[in-house]
């Protein structure tokens, strides 16, 4: 199994880089994994990276994006819960991309 | 799962789905198959009910651990179901009396209905899929 390496400790990860490990995460970790996505991460990145991580552990699942998008709606407000917010903080997905970062498996209803 | 016609996804229009979950959330592989095919579905927009009939009605029920069985408990994703505009729920009335439950051991707001009535809603659905 493929795996990452910080400080000398393995994170394994699937084919497409997702941890396999949810609970292996940390945000040193997510800085790395970030900057293999050449994303510089800023407080606004962080922010949705700690609400995918609320959710997950309170529904263990990643989100699919429009349902990101609604939860993170009804949190933080219309002016951060909307498609061109959240694209333009995660351009490869809020979905994909977002979840990748905060360690979470690739979201269920995805297509 | 049962032979069907593939649905049209792209033609707009919206049919009833129906997911009837009959069996114990852990035992088999069917309720978190179930559970998964329910909210990738979702991104679909067709009008989606889920049932619980017999020992279905076990995999909403509040605190279960799966700890002793060394398995991800999936208990939790079934609260995730609003979020995901999958709010009708029917639970079936005889099921739960039988097993003596009542709609406050289920995890999440349901409809309960008696047997009668569920088969007329089933009935009544474009495509029904079983697990």
């Amino acid at each position: 199994m493929p795996a990452y390496e910080l400080n000398g400790k393995t994170y394994e990860h699937d084919e497409e880089g997702y941890l396999l490990d949810v609970n292996q995460w940390n945000e040193e970790l997510a800085a790395i994994l970030a900057k293999g996505e050449n994303l510089p991460l800023t407080s606004e990145h962080w922010e949705v990276i700690g609400f995918l991580r609320e959710y997950y552990n309170e529904y263990q699942i990643a989100p699919a994006v429009r349902v990101l998008t609604k939860a993170i709606a009804k949190k933080f407000g219309p002016d951060k819960g909307n498609n061109k917010y959240l694209y333009e903080l995660f351009p490869y997905g809020p979905g994909k991309q977002a979840c990748k970062i905060a360690g979470l498996p690739k979201p269920t209803g995805c297509i | 799962m049962p032979g069907i016609d593939e649905p049209d996804y792209d033609s707009g229009v919206v049919k009833k789905f129906m997911y009837v979950n009959r069996k114990a959330p852990f035992g088999t592989i069917y309720a978190l198959e179930v559970l998964e095919m329910v909210l990738i579905s979702a991104a679909f927009e067709q009008d989606v009910h889920l049932a619980f009939v017999d020992d279905g009605v076990y995999q909403i029920k509040k605190g279960q651990d799966t700890k002793g069985i060394g398995m991800k408990s999936f208990l939790p994703t079934y609260r995730a179901l609003e979020g995901y505009d999958i709010e009708k729920l029917y639970v079936e009335k005889e099921s739960l009396e039988e097993r003596g439950l009542t709609a406050d051991d289920l995890v999440v707001p349901v409809e309960v209905i008696d047997r009668a009535a569920m088969a007329e809603l089933i009935d009544s659905m474009d495509v029904v899929l079983s697990g």
